[in-house]
Formats: structure tokens, C-alpha cells, sequence
């Protein structure tokens, strides 16, 4: 009997690679054998991407886009078994797609997960986010809600700020003088299987990119510079089950927050799902009170922060463009922020600062001092980068220990 | 061979992208459907505002109050292109309301910046965002102000005034979308 599952095996592995791929990336994959909670965002990334494919694919199955679109979001909502359940899973889904990977770059900042040889794993990375934006975005447009509409209508107006060719764009993004049953059916399609593709090929490149340079830790130590007579580093466990198993852990209660969330707060007191959605697209009044959902906010505080159109879309591109450009930013010697100086620390705490108070600027409406505060937010939010060359080279660095 | 080969295939992608890249222009279907509309406007008091649907776009007439409209000039020095110099503007210089009549604006009710529709706040009062509010639109979403006749204000982030569509008035009707004297 076991000598056929060998020969059957046997047969398989001589026309496709099963036993080289578990061993390259699971079982002989090296990583470093001390990390902390930070590194474990990565994996509840990938674990949100499945849950999203998963209930999206339901959803398809219960959504008309066009002009239907709104009335399918109530007919599931109300008369299919647990259609408020799926619709839910995919809602929580997506602010926890942002939470966890908002975490996860947070972490490459932290403990300069970008450097050399990592550049193109962050940049794959920052690919992830800029294409789960537009998914999010195009996502959010679907139910034809007022919050679809008139956030769609401010994006898409976005484009009409490019000098020359701005307003026909925004006429062919749309295929229509407003954002009717055309624009939504184009953005269904792009949302369930333009960008879910791209998606997957981006982590695909990511996730390959980094097994051939290696998971880093929050020490920044090298752990190839120590390795045994066969090449395994010496401070290195393989992924499974070592990794695997530990993250399961983490997982655990990932899942616990995430069904909390989903089946008891799924609106998030309006900031996963805002109120004005519940009410039908309305092209002609715009709700009193117009914002983002929580994860553009920073955005478009920076958007609002510029007094000129084109400006300030300039400005909103340039806030997540300048992400790709970190890996030649950090001119430090050393990767992890426990041996930086106290600049790049007083850097990071500035950022961060910056990024929750444009966060929560995002969703509150305009007046004087907020007006003001955004600027100077938006200020700190480039000079943590546009600076960064200069505090990193002239502090001074703790010396890295060889050994994890 | 290879240099042959490679030119035809490029020579093919523009091809091959038309039919992608078209499809997604406003159908002939979506192009008909912006028919002009037909409003009553004696049914509005002065120092009121309605909305009206075309092409699925309000437009907001105003019926101006003669003080509003005397207080036009009031608030020059505040505003960005006054005289509505950067936009095409359809009946420039017949009437201070930018319309063809003295008495009513007729304004696409889009912001020029990113697309909201601005709010009517017709009283001079102070509010949140200008203490010396001397009545006009105010737009919930990036905070551009305009005039009672759509002119926009000075550092707000809307670039040019709000646009004036075609329109013409027949004794109380007024139709929006159409003009005979400009066609």
C-alpha cells in the first residue's frame, strides 16, 4: 500500500517540483529564530486576502451591479440566510485588511525591513497597497449608497484636476456624464476580477522576493553571516513548523477580534461602514457631512490640507508614492530602530503622530484650527521622509550585535 | 527576422487596445440621455433656491432678493476671478446674476474642485468657516466658498467659478440645457 503512495508520489514529483517547493519555502526555509508580535501582521495579511476572496465570490452570488445594486445589498441583507453574514465578513474584511497592513508597514519603518537586500520586497509591498486602495475604493462604490456615490464623485473628480486631458478622463472613467449604472458595472468588474488578479500576482512577487533575501528581525542582525557546515543559519528555525504553528497562535486571536467586530460592531460606529450608505445614491444633494472611510482619511486630510485642486491631489499622490522610495531614503548603517539614534526615534514617534491626527482630521469636517492643524500635519507626514537622508546619516548608531 | 517580427507586434498593440480603450466612452444610450428641463420659476420667493435635475446634475436656480443683488458688488475683494474670466462663461456681462435675467441665477450646483454639490447658506451671518458671511455657497466636502451667483472665493481649494449652463427664459418658464439664440 505505501510502496503505491510512493510510487504515485514518486510519479507526480518527476513532472512537478512538490517535494523541491515544500522543502525550499516551508520545510528547509530558513527564518530568524527570535521575532516579536510585529512580525506576525504579514501573516494575518495573507490570512484577510483569503477571507475576502472567499466571501466576495458569496457575495457575487447575491449582488446585481447596476441600478439594482442598492436593492441587492437590502435583499441580502434581509431575506438570504446569513446574506448579513457574508456581507459583514467582507466589510469587517476590508478595515481589517487595512489595520493589519497598516501594522505591517508600520513594522518596516520600525525595524527598517526595506534595506538592502529587501528593497524590492518593500516595493512589491507598496504595490499591495497602492492596488488594495483602488480595490477598496472601486469596493466601496458597489452598493450605490450615497457615501458610494459622492466619495466616487470626489475620485474620480481627482482625475479632472490633470492639466489638458483631466476632463475627459473623468468622463471616460465614468462612461457617463454622472456615476450611473455604467460606472458601477465597469468598477464590479474591476473589483472582483481586474484588481483580485493583480492582487494575487503582487503577493505572489512578494512573498518569492522575500525567501530568496530572508525574513529580517527586529535586531537587524544579518543571520547569514553565522551558518552551519550547511549553510543553515545558526539563528534560524525552519518556517514550518516552527513559524507556521506560532503564527496560528496569533491567528487565533486575530479571528476572535475579527468575528467580535463582525458580528456585534460591523459598522464600527460608522467608521467601517458609514450611516449615509444606508440611504440610495442621490445625484443631486450631497450628505451634509462628506469622509472617507478610516483607512483614506490620512489621505485626504493631505488632499484638503492644499488650498488648489491639482495641489492638492499632487500632494495626496506624493503622500503614498514616497513610500517606494524609503529603501534609498534610510542612509543608516543599521536596519532596526533599537540601534538608531534618537532623531530617527523622534522621527518615527513625529510620523506617527501625524499619520493618526491626518487620520482623524480625515473624518471630522473643516473649520480654522483643524484647517491649520492638517497643514502642519501634512508638514511632519514629508519630513519625516524628505529629512530622512539627513537624520540618519549624521546620528549616531548603537553597534548591532553579530549573533540573534 | 526578429526586428520584422517585433515591428508587427507592436504595430499590433495599438490595435488590439482600441476596442478595450473605447468601450469604456459614454454610450450612445448615455449621450442621449440629457434632454433640457422645463421649471416654473414664479413659483419661487425671492431670496430662495430650488434644485432641478438635468442630466442628473442639480442645478440650482436662485431667485435673488434686490438687496442680495445689491450686495453683489459688497464682497468683490474676496472673490477669485470676479468677472468670470477663466471659465467660459455663456452670458458674460448681461446681467450681474450671469444669466440672462436680472432677477435669477441659474448655476450647475457642482464645486468646481472635486465634484460635491455646495450648500445654500443664503443669510449674511457669521458661520463656522467665515465669520463675515455675507450669504452664498459653502461646499461640506474640502470647505469652497462661492457667491450667491457662483463666484468662487479667494484660498479656497475650487480653481474657477461655478458654471452657468445654457438656459433661456420664456415669460415664467425657464428651460434649462437649451439656448435657440446660442445654437
Amino acid at each position: 500500500m505505501s510502496d503505491n503512495v510512493t510510487k504515485v508520489f514518486n510519479w507526480v514529483n518527476h513532472r512537478l517540483p512538490i517535494q523541491n517547493t515544500y522543502e525550499r519555502h516551508l520545510s528547509k526555509h530558513p527564518v530568524p529564530k527570535k521575532v516579536n508580535f510585529w512580525y506576525l501582521f504579514g501573516a494575518l495579511a495573507a490570512v484577510v486576502l483569503i477571507i475576502q476572496i472567499v466571501s466576495g465570490i458569496w457575495l457575487i452570488m447575491l449582488y446585481t451591479p447596476g441600478e439594482a445594486a442598492f436593492s441587492s445589498i437590502e435583499y441580502m441583507m434581509r431575506d438570504v440566510d446569513y446574506g448579513w453574514a457574508i456581507r459583514y465578513m467582507h466589510t469587517t474584511g476590508a478595515s481589517m485588511f487595512f489595520a493589519v497592513v497598516y501594522l505591517h508597514m508600520f513594522r518596516g519603518l520600525l525595524y527598517g525591513s526595506y534595506q538592502k537586500p529587501k528593497e524590492l520586497v518593500w516595493i512589491f509591498g507598496c504595490t499591495i497597497y497602492l492596488a488594495m486602495m483602488a480595490e477598496g475604493f472601486l469596493g466601496y462604490v458597489l452598493p450605490y449608497g450615497q457615501m458610494s456615490y459622492w466619495g466616487a464623485q470626489v475620485i474620480i473628480s481627482l482625475f479632472g484636476a490633470l492639466p489638458y486631458i483631466g476632463e475627459s478622463l473623468e468622463l471616460w472613467i465614468r462612461g457617463d456624464y454622472y456615476i450611473s449604472d455604467i460606472t458601477v458595472n465597469r468598477f464590479f468588474a474591476l473589483h472582483v476580477v481586474a484588481l483580485p488578479l493583480v492582487l494575487i500576482a503582487l503577493v505572489f512577487l512578494h512573498l518569492i522576493a522575500l525567501h530568496e533575501v530572508g525574513a529580517g528581525n527586529p535586531e537587524g542582525v544579518d543571520i547569514e553571516a553565522y551558518t552551519d557546515e550547511d549553510g543553515v543559519p545558526l539563528d534560524s528555525v525552519p518556517f514550518f513548523p516552527y513559524k507556521v504553528l506560532n503564527a496560528l497562535v496569533g491567528i487565533g486571536v486575530f479571528m476572535t477580534v475579527f468575528a467580535i467586530i463582525m458580528f456585534f460592531f460591523p459598522e464600527g460606529g460608522g467608521y467601517f461602514i458609514e450611516y449615509a450608505n444606508y440611504e440610495e445614491a442621490n445625484p443631486l444633494v450631497t450628505p451634509a457631512h462628506i469622509a472617507p472611510v478610516w483607512y483614506y482619511s490620512p489621505y485626504y486630510s493631505i488632499l484638503r490640507a492644499v488650498p488648489d485642486k491639482l495641489g492638492g491631489f499632487a500632494a495626496m499622490g506624493a503622500a503614498v508614492a514616497i513610500f517606494f522610495v524609503v529603501p534609498w531614503l534610510d542612509r543608516s548603517k543599521v536596519a532596526s530602530i533599537r540601534y538608531k539614534g534618537i532623531l530617527s526615534k523622534i522621527a518615527l514617534v513625529m510620523f506617527g503622530m501625524s499619520f493618526l491626527t491626518l487620520g482623524y482630521l480625515g473624518t471630522v469636517s473643516v473649520t480654522e484650527h483643524r484647517k491649520t492643524m492638517g497643514i502642519i500635519c501634512t508638514f511632519i507626514y514629508f519630513s519625516y521622509f524628505l529629512l530622512m537622508p539627513v537624520y540618519t546619516s549624521i546620528e549616531k548608531t548603537k553597534p548591532v550585535p553579530d549573533r540573534l | 527576422m526578429i526586428g520584422l517580427t517585433s515591428a508587427f507586434g507592436a504595430a499590433g498593440v495599438p490595435f488590439a487596445a482600441t476596442p478595450f480603450i473605447a468601450s469604456w466612452n459614454p454610450s450612445a444610450k448615455a449621450k442621449a440621455a440629457g434632454a433640457p428641463v422645463k421649471v416654473d420659476v414664479t413659483k419661487i420667493d425671492p431670496g430662495q433656491q430650488i434644485t432641478v435635475g438635468w442630466r442628473k446634475q442639480p442645478v440650482f436656480v436662485i431667485r435673488h432678493s434686490q438687496e442680495a443683488i445689491n450686495n453683489l458688488e459688497s464682497n468683490i475683494a474676496k472673490l477669485a476671478d470676479p468677472n468670470s474670466e477663466a471659465i467660459d462663461e455663456p452670458y458674460r456681462n448681461m446681467n450681474p446674476t450671469r444669466s440672462k435675467s436680472p432677477e435669477y441665477t441659474v448655476l450647475v450646483g457642482v464645486c468646481t474642485h472635486l465634484g460635491c454639490s455646495p450648500k445654500f447658506f443664503p443669510e449674511v451671518e457669521p458661520q463656522s468657516w467665515d465669520a463675515s458671511w455675507s450669504g452664498g455657497y459653502f461646499c461640506p466636502c474640502h470647505g469652497s466658498m462661492f457667491d450667491l451667483v457662483g463666484r468662487v472665493f479667494k484660498g479656497v481649494p475650487a480653481p474657477t467659478n461655478m458654471k452657468v449652463p445654457p438656459h433661456n427664459f420664456n415669460g415664467n418658464i425657464l428651460t434649462i440645457g437649451e439656448d435657440e439664440e446660442m445654437s
